[in-house]
Parts: C-alpha cells; sequence; structure tokens
C-alpha cells in the first residue's frame, strides 16, 4: 500500500501520509452506510430502520460493495473481506483518488479544519447524555432539525472563504446591480449591462468621483431609490448574522431560548453541522467518482502487480467506468469527462486560438501540442463541483464522442409497455439531464419583516418547481415546534389545467401555509398567473 | 497508537453512560497484550458494546412509533414487502420497515415536460426505441399460483393495491383478533435451531461441517479438484464443525384467516359485482400490507353453486354465470373451516358480496349455514350492493338477515352493510368498510 502512495504522489496526487484502512463484511457495510459511513456518527431510528430495512432486502439481493473511503483525518477507508488482494490494490488506488480529492477540492474547504470523526464521536457522547436525561424528547429535537437540515447554509460559509480576497464595490452600488434593478425594477439583461458599461465609464474617467456621480444619476432616473437603499440595509442588518434558517430559529426562538429548552439548541447544532459536513460529498458525486476512476485505471494499467489479473480487471473495471445503453452512471460520466478535458486540453483546445475558429475540419485537427492536459485536470479537481463541471464541459464534442444521448420513457397504450427511445442527441438537452439530476434543495429564507415572536414567515424562492406538497405539513409541524409558536411558509404551487382544446396549461399560483398548534391551513394569495 | 487512544476512548465512554449497563470484555490493562494483529481482528465498530453503535430492534422502533403518536405526532414507520420471483412460479418475500424524512424538497413530477429522462449511450438514431418493458409488472410473469403456496399468494394483484393498503391501514384494525393456538403474533419468539455456530452448539450441521472441511483442505492442498481423494487423508480444523444452535426467531406464522365470497350470478352483472369486487381489493390491499404474511387468504365466488378459485385476480377477474343461491358458498365455506379445522389456529373472517338477490325466499338453508359460520368467525361482513331498480326496496338478502336477529343477537360478531351500486362512490366504499370491521 505505501508503494501505491509513491506512485499516487509521483503521478501528481497530494494527500496527507496517515491513512487508516479497515476490512469489513458485507453486514457491517449494510450497518455503516444509513450513517454515512461514519461509525461514530450519533444514533438515530432513522438508519435503524434504513439498517433493518437493508438487511432484509440483502436476504434477496445480495450486493458486495468493494469499498467506501470517509473524509476524516486521516481518511478511513473500508475494504470488503471477499476482495482478493491484486483487487484491493487496484482499489487503493481509487480511494487515494478519493482522499486526494476529499483533501484537495476547494468545495470541501470547510471540512479541512477538524476531523469529522472525531467530531462525531463528541457529538454522539454528547447526545447519549442529553439522552439519558430527556429522553425520547432528544430524538424529537434530531428529528426537527432533520427536517430542515437540507436548508443549512453549505454555500454561504463557504463563500466567506472566497471573501478573503477584499471586494472593493461598495454595498450601496452591489445593491444597485443585485437587488434594485433584478427584483424591484424587473429590467433585462441587456439594460443592466448597459448600465454596468455606463458605471465602469464613469469609474475610468474618474476614479475619485465616478461612483457618486452616477448615483447622482440613479437618483435622478429612480427617486425612490435612496428610500428603498435604507430599507434594505435594515433588514440586511437584521438577517446578517445568520448562515441558513436554521440558525435563525436556534437563535431568535424564545421556546428555545428558555433556560430548560437550552440543551435543544445544541442538538440543533450538531444536526446542523453534520449536515453540512455531508454537503460537499452530496455535490462532487460525479466528479469525484470520476476523479478515482479515472486515476485507478491509470495508475494500476501501469503498476506491476496486475500480471496475471489482467482480465479479472478488464471486467471488473468495466462494470464500475462503463457506461450503460441506458441509465446514468456517475463514475463513468465523471471519469469520460476529465479524459476529455484532458485530451481537449494536450491540443489546446481550450484556448482563445481554437475557440475563435469557426471551420468544422479546422476545429477537429487542430493541436497545438501544448500538452497542458495533466495540469488542466488538476485545475478542475482543485475549482471544480458537478454543477460546475457538467455545466462547463460537456459540449456536443463530447456528447459526440462518446454517443451519448438521453433516454425518454413513454407508454404505449396499445401494448401495455413503457418504451425507452433516444430522445436527444443534443449536447444542450444532455446537459440539462444532467443537471436535472444533480441534488439541488429549495433556498428558503425569512421575511424579517413579517417575523416576530409570534410568527416565523418563510418564503420559498421558487424556481420553477413547486415543493413535494405532502411532505410540507409534516415540516412546518416540526418547524412549529422549535420556534415554540406559528409557522408560516410562503410558497409557489403549480396547478395543472386542461384546456377545452385538450392542451394542458400550468398556471402559478402563490399559496401561504400557516401552521398553528399542529393544524395546517392554506390560502391563496394572488391571482393565478399562466407559466 | 492512534487506535489504541480512541479505543480506550469508547470504553470510558461506555461506562460513563448511565442507561446501559453491560459487561465490558475489552482488552485489559496489560500494555503488552495490544498489538495491531490482535487489535485488527477485534476492531468491532458495530459491536453493540460499544456506544458506536447500538442498533435497535424492529419491535423497540415500532414500540417507538406507537409512543409518537401518544405525543401528538403522526407514525412514521411503516411496512411493505419486497418480492423476489423464482423459478416455477415462487417467489421470496421480506417484509421491510421503511420511513421517510419530510423535508422541503424540489418536485420534479410537475412540469410541462412530463416524461423521465435519463441518459444512453452507443448507436442509434433520435426517435429509436431501444428498450421495452411491461407497464403491469406482473404480465407476462405467469399467474395462477394456488392460494395454499404461501407467501407468493397475491402476486396477481395490481400494483397500485399496495398504495392504496397503505391509505387505508391508516383508518383499519382488525376486529376480536385474539391469540390462537400455537400461532403467535409478530412480537412473539420461537426457539428453533436455526443458527448456524462454528465449534460448539446443540447439533452437529453435518453437510454444512463436510463443505467447510473440503474448503479447508483445499487451501491445504490436499485435495486435487481434478484428482479423487482419500477422506481419511484429510485434515479436521475444530472450526470446521458447524453446529445448529438454539436461537430466538421471530414467528412469522399466519393467524388470519380471510373469506372472501362473492355473489357472480347473472344478476350481478354490471355495477354491483363492480362495487363488491372494488370493496373486497380494498380491504384485500389493506390486509396484504398491514398484516403481511400474517394474514391467510381464501376465495369463493357462487351463482346456484360455489366454487374455491385460487387467487384474488381469479376472484376479481370471475365473469358473470348463472343464476343464484346464497347458501352454497356458506356451506362449502364450513366445510373448508371444519375439514382444516382453521379456528383453532386462527381468527378467521367472512367478507361476502352480493346484490342481494337469492331463489330461496325464506333462507332457511343460508341461516343455517350462517349460524355455524359465525360460530367460528372473529368477523362476518355482508355487502349488498343493491341493483337500481330494487331502489326502496329490501332485497331478498336484507329481509330474511333481518328477520333472523342475528343482527342484534351476534352484533359483535355480524355486520351487514347495504349500498346504492349505481351511485356509490369510493369514499362511500370506504365508509362501508368501516361499518363492516368496526
Amino acid at each position: 500500500m505505501e508503494e501505491c502512495k509513491i506512485r499516487a504522489r509521483d503521478a501528481g496526487l497530494v494527500f496527507d501520509n496517515e491513512t487508516l484502512e479497515y476490512i469489513v463484511t458485507n453486514r457491517d457495510m449494510l450497518e455503516l452506510s444509513p450513517k454515512g459511513m461514519i461509525p461514530t456518527l450519533y444514533d438515530y431510528w432513522v438508519n435503524d430502520v434504513e439498517t433493518i430495512k437493508k438487511k432484509e432486502i440483502y436476504k434477496l439481493y445480495p450486493s458486495n460493495p468493494y469499498e467506501t473511503v470517509i473524509n476524516t483525518r486521516p481518511a478511513i477507508s473500508f475494504y470488503n473481506d471477499n476482495n482478493p488482494d491484486w483487487l484491493n490494490i487496484m482499489i487503493f488506488y481509487h480511494v487515494l483518488g478519493h482522499i486526494d480529492f476529499f483533501q484537495n477540492n476547494i468545495f470541501f474547504r470547510e471540512t479541512w479544519n477538524y476531523d469529522f470523526a472525531g467530531k462525531a464521536l463528541a457529538d454522539k457522547r454528547l447526545i447519549n447524555s442529553l439522552r439519558s436525561e430527556y429522553g425520547r424528547w432528544v430524538d424529537y429535537i434530531i428529528e426537527f432539525s432533520r427536517n430542515i437540515n437540507n436548508l443549512n447554509g453549505y454555500n454561504k460559509i463557504l463563500s466567506h472563504y472566497r471573501n478573503e480576497k477584499k471586494d472593493e464595490t461598495s454595498e450601496i452600488i452591489k445593491y444597485y446591480f443585485n437587488v434594485f434593478l433584478q427584483d424591484i425594477k424587473h429590467k433585462n439583461t441587456n439594460y443592466i449591462s448597459n448600465q454596468i458599461n455606463i458605471f465602469n465609464e464613469y469609474i475610468s474617467n474618474n476614479k475619485e468621483i465616478g461612483e457618486t456621480l452616477f448615483l447622482a444619476n440613479i437618483n435622478k432616473q429612480f427617486p425612490e431609490f435612496d428610500a428603498k437603499f435604507k430599507k434594505y440595509q435594515q433588514s440586511a442588518e437584521k438577517q446578517k448574522h445568520f448562515n441558513d434558517i436554521i440558525e435563525f430559529i436556534s437563535d431568535k426562538s424564545t421556546f428555545l431560548n428558555k433556560e430548560e429548552n437550552l440543551w435543544m439548541k445544541q442538538v440543533i447544532d450538531i444536526v446542523r453541522e453534520t449536515a453540512i459536513y455531508f454537503e460537499p460529498q452530496i455535490r462532487t458525486k460525479t466528479i469525484n467518482e470520476g476523479w478515482a476512476s479515472f486515476w485507478h485505471e491509470r495508475m494500476f494499467m501501469s503498476d506491476d502487480r496486475i500480471k496475471g489479473h489482467e482480465s479479472e480487471f478488464a471486467k471488473i473495471n468495466a462494470g464500475v467506468t462503463s457506461i450503460s445503453r441506458i441509465g446514468l452512471n456517475p463514475y463513468a460520466i465523471g471519469m469520460r469527462l476529465l479524459k476529455f478535458i484532458e485530451n481537449q486540453a494536450d491540443k489546446g483546445k481550450f484556448e482563445y486560438d481554437f475557440q475563435k475558429i469557426n471551420n468544422i475540419e479546422q476545429r477537429a485537427n487542430f493541436n497545438n501540442n501544448s500538452n497542458s492536459g495533466i495540469d488542466s485536470i488538476f485545475e478542475v479537481r482543485r475549482n471544480f463541483n458537478d454543477f460546475t463541471f457538467v455545466n462547463t464541459f460537456v459540449n456536443q464534442d463530447f456528447v459526440d464522442e462518446y454517443n451519448l444521448f438521453t433516454v425518454g420513457k413513454r407508454l404505449n397504450e396499445k401494448q401495455g409497455i413503457f418504451e425507452y427511445y433516444i430522445k436527444s442527441r443534443k449536447a444542450e438537452d444532455y446537459k440539462k439531464m444532467l443537471i436535472e439530476n444533480q441534488y439541488h434543495p429549495p433556498l428558503i429564507n425569512v421575511n424579517i419583516d413579517k417575523t416576530n415572536d409570534k410568527n416565523l414567515y418563510l418564503v420559498h424562492q421558487f424556481e420553477n418547481k413547486q415543493l413535494i406538497k405532502d411532505f410540507i405539513p409534516d415540516t412546518l409541524i416540526g418547524i412549529e415546534f422549535l420556534w415554540g409558536n406559528q409557522v408560516q411558509l410562503e410558497t409557489i404551487e403549480i396547478v395543472k389545467q386542461q384546456l377545452a382544446n385538450h392542451d394542458t396549461k400550468f398556471i402559478n399560483r402563490k399559496v401561504i401555509y400557516t401552521c398553528k398548534n399542529k393544524k395546517i391551513t392554506k390560502t391563496q394569495i394572488d391571482n393565478p398567473k399562466t407559466a | 497508537m492512534e487506535q489504541l487512544n480512541d479505543d480506550e476512548i469508547k470504553k470510558h465512554d461506555f461506562e460513563g453512560e448511565k442507561n446501559e449497563k453491560k459487561s465490558s470484555n475489552t482488552h485489559s490493562g496489560e500494555i503488552y497484550l495490544w498489538n495491531d494483529f490482535q487489535l485488527l481482528l477485534n476492531f468491532k465498530p458495530f459491536n453493540s458494546e460499544f456506544p458506536v453503535t447500538n442498533l435497535k430492534t424492529l419491535d423497540e422502533l415500532v414500540e417507538k412509533d406507537k409512543q409518537r403518536e401518544k405525543d401528538g405526532f403522526p407514525k412514521r414507520i411503516r411496512f411493505g414487502k419486497v418480492v423476489k420471483p423464482l423459478s416455477g412460479n415462487k417467489a421470496k418475500v421480506v417484509v421491510v420497515p421503511t420511513t421517510t424524512e419530510p423535508k422541503f424538497y424540489h418536485d420534479d413530477s410537475i412540469t410541462e415536460d412530463e416524461e423521465e429522462t435519463t441518459g444512453g449511450s452507443g448507436k442509434g438514431e433520435e426517435g429509436e426505441i431501444i428498450g421495452k418493458q411491461y407497464a403491469d409488472p406482473h404480465q407476462g410473469e405467469g399467474s395462477g399460483e394456488g392460494a395454499g403456496q404461501g407467501d407468493s399468494e397475491d402476486h396477481d394483484i395490481a400494483a397500485d393495491a399496495q398504495e392504496l393498503g397503505k391509505i387505508l391501514t391508516e383508518e383499519f384494525h382488525l376486529p376480536n383478533l385474539k391469540n390462537k393456538g400455537n400461532k403467535h403474533s409478530l412480537k412473539k419468539y420461537t426457539y428453533t435451531l436455526t443458527d448456524r455456530n462454528r465449534e460448539f452448539g446443540q447439533l452437529l450441521d453435518k453437510k454444512e461441517t463436510l463443505k467447510s472441511i473440503i474448503k479447508t483442505n483445499i487451501v491445504l492442498d490436499n485435495i486435487n479438484p481434478d484428482d479423487f481423494f482419500d477422506p481419511s487423508n484429510l485434515v479436521i480444523n475444530p472450526k470446521d464443525k458447524i453446529y445448529r444452535i438454539m436461537s430466538k426467531e421471530k414467528d412469522f406464522e399466519a393467524q388470519a384467516v380471510v373469506f372472501f365470497v362473492r355473489d357472480y350470478s347473472g344478476s350481478m352483472s354490471g355495477k354491483p359485482a363492480e362495487i363488491v369486487v372494488s370493496q373486497h381489493l380494498m380491504i384485500y390491499s389493506w390486509l396484504m400490507y398491514q398484516y403481511q404474511s400474517n394474514v391467510l387468504t381464501k376465495f369463493i365466488v357462487h351463482d346456484t353453486e360455489a366454487k374455491v378459485v385460487p387467487d384474488f385476480y381469479t376472484y376479481y377477474r370471475y365473469q358473470v354465470a348463472g343464476g343464484t343461491y346464497v347458501f352454497p358458498a356458506f356451506e362449502l365455506l364450513n366445510k373448508i373451516i371444519e375439514t382444516e379445522q382453521l379456528q383453532k389456529d386462527y381468527n378467521i373472517y367472512v367478507f361476502y358480496g352480493t346484490d342481494g338477490d337469492d331463489w330461496e325466499n325464506d333462507g332457511k338453508k343460508m341461516l343455517d349455514e350462517l349460524r355455524k359460520t359465525l360460530v367460528y368467525s372473529s368477523r362476518c361482513g355482508i355487502t349488498i350492493a343493491k341493483n337500481s331498480w330494487a331502489k326502496g326496496q329490501k332485497t331478498v338478502v336484507e329481509k330474511y338477515i333481518e328477520s333472523s336477529g342475528l343482527l342484534t343477537d351476534k352484533k359483535e360478531f355480524f355486520k351487514m352493510d347495504t349500498l346504492e351500486a349505481e351511485k356509490a362512490t369510493d369514499d362511500e366504499i370506504i365508509k362501508s368498510i368501516k361499518k363492516l370491521i368496526q
């Protein structure tokens, strides 16, 4: 294994020297997986239900996972006890790929500061000791906190690291472009970019007073601007200290801040921080698995210990990294996209000299022998998550090279069968499909102006998808418990309407859910608009 | 080093726990007893002796779920089953608990582009069909398993029955459910020689032991797979001896039998038949969902004669036939109970559906049989789905049952409900089920 580390370092991977490896059984894997593979994670009954379910299903459909790695310090990896030795070498390369990714990708920045296994153990002990005092109520607090743990401010917390670089734009200018023009005036992109050009002109003409002159101009055009900005500043001041609604509730709830309930805040914190720890892993599935697969393939094939196991390796590797006729495999897509990027970069195809060429033949044959491929993929490994990875690099060349397409599923009523068909070979459709498949929790904020001790007012930022209606009441009941009083949620629902000509029309309706004493009511608050 | 510290912490933590005191058999204080190999072999991150995982049993979880209701929060644990089809129309079934954590999630199902899309790769033009799948998951799987084949019996029923059962489960419970004979409920255990254990136990499992010896000797090169070998030369490791050991097993034996009986005579054609089968479908779905393999089901249809049909699918789909005598159905039912001695080990439930027509006007034979049935059964529920032309008037069956006085004498065990077949909605059918079982 030490040999593997030396080879991996020679290839350019960067990781702590200390790692821990454990050999475990399938059963152990089943028991660990509901806990995100963290052996020291706090106990919670939902995980137990999940484990029992998995064990039962295992009786019918046994599975045989090869490995798992967790992002702890030192990084811990688990190996199946029925892996042959040669396979463990290949897997260890895969594991090193993951460890390198955990320890270098900037989306994991927040997890670099501590060892999660240790923290989780401390949390678990705290929860156990609280359980001995407060019994099942500890589990209710865990439950209600988990109901909103996907609304954590992971991105906001991460952005603090970026802000280490000083941003010189003033608050008022940021407000003008980011909020006033977009959310209040609803100006189009064209208008906004025009305004940005004007602003830049002012600044370049006169660095000292350019901004003042520009603002004077705005005030002439929009007399209400100053007042709006002041109001915005006031409410921004109130919100500033909170990364997410969990922190807000924990800090502002009169119920939680009663002397006898303070222990609940500790539990809420644990649940929230645990969720934040898992966030980067969820958001880098494709690129992280792609990265690990890319390296295990490359490194194991050049390792002399592959000798005698070439065909077995080929079989297992294909099982992990082949792209299927129908279906998505993040390992496969991620690995191919990395190979594609490396290849393109080697030929200099990310450079301006290439971008400006329109001729198909010239584009295909372009090669400036820059050989910057390997550097490029290390750049990607450092700075990209699944969304930016897919959004930036999936293009028609990629889709064509690997013969990719999107598959549609439709019902053939006559034959009583579902048909799967090739729906599109266009890069934009393929990219859209990949992005649709990614993790994207809704954004829900507190409306400070409408919130007080008696009422917590939450606003869902609509992104053309409604919330799953069945879950709203139970989630609100949990929030009501934590807030200690009425909770309201403003959201938009999509209503499907059948028109006379058999077309369907989608209408967006703004509604408010109110939860008081565990009773839920729903009211519609504006006239329907067509989607 | 790292690991040792960690382990000590765990031990300490364990002792600090106030709730559970169990004996600790972790390593003694001797520092020289520690070595990596021993440590790794003994590393059990999942052993409940350490507080690392503390897996609850299903029963504890179910208890906890009941407590939730008392605390004023909705129950969260549901039961479903996973089926793996095997050859020969058989299937293996496991019952699994499930739960969902409610959160605010995006709902991907309502979009303008309503088709599911996924990825794919390979050759082919846009629009080309590259795969097919039966819309009804059971089509093509073969059907017609007998009702007696235990866990595979409910296979033919449409997939949404599960969903339906899930919803109904919240509303219903089987009435008068008692422990019968030696068949026990979900929570009881039996002790059987099921678990296997190396080196000691109650009964030597010869087959497993032989297998294990062979494996050991293959590893030791005492056996060449291509050659004969002399069994007397084989080395036997003590660990190769595999025993059956007494162990606690959950008893999943059925404890209720439910008879579905319906009239399929000519007069039932159309609405009445539809109402009766859809009501029975709901009851059936609910039973399958909530009581799982704890419930056996039997199906009987009748016109002037009665017969047993093998499964719900056949029961559901049976077309109408001739005239109407009700008593043969109950006669057959009683015969089945008596010959199989079902009342000893099972709670018996009977659901009967008819349009109320009977050629036997005074219902004498029928009432005799019904009285017998009521002795055995925990509940018998009769649904009368009236034809539109019988409006306002009592049907033959209604008349003789009401005049028999059974509805009051045996009100714990016997219920009847009447529906207008033409008008009955799903809600009314559900209300009617409530009347029959409450």
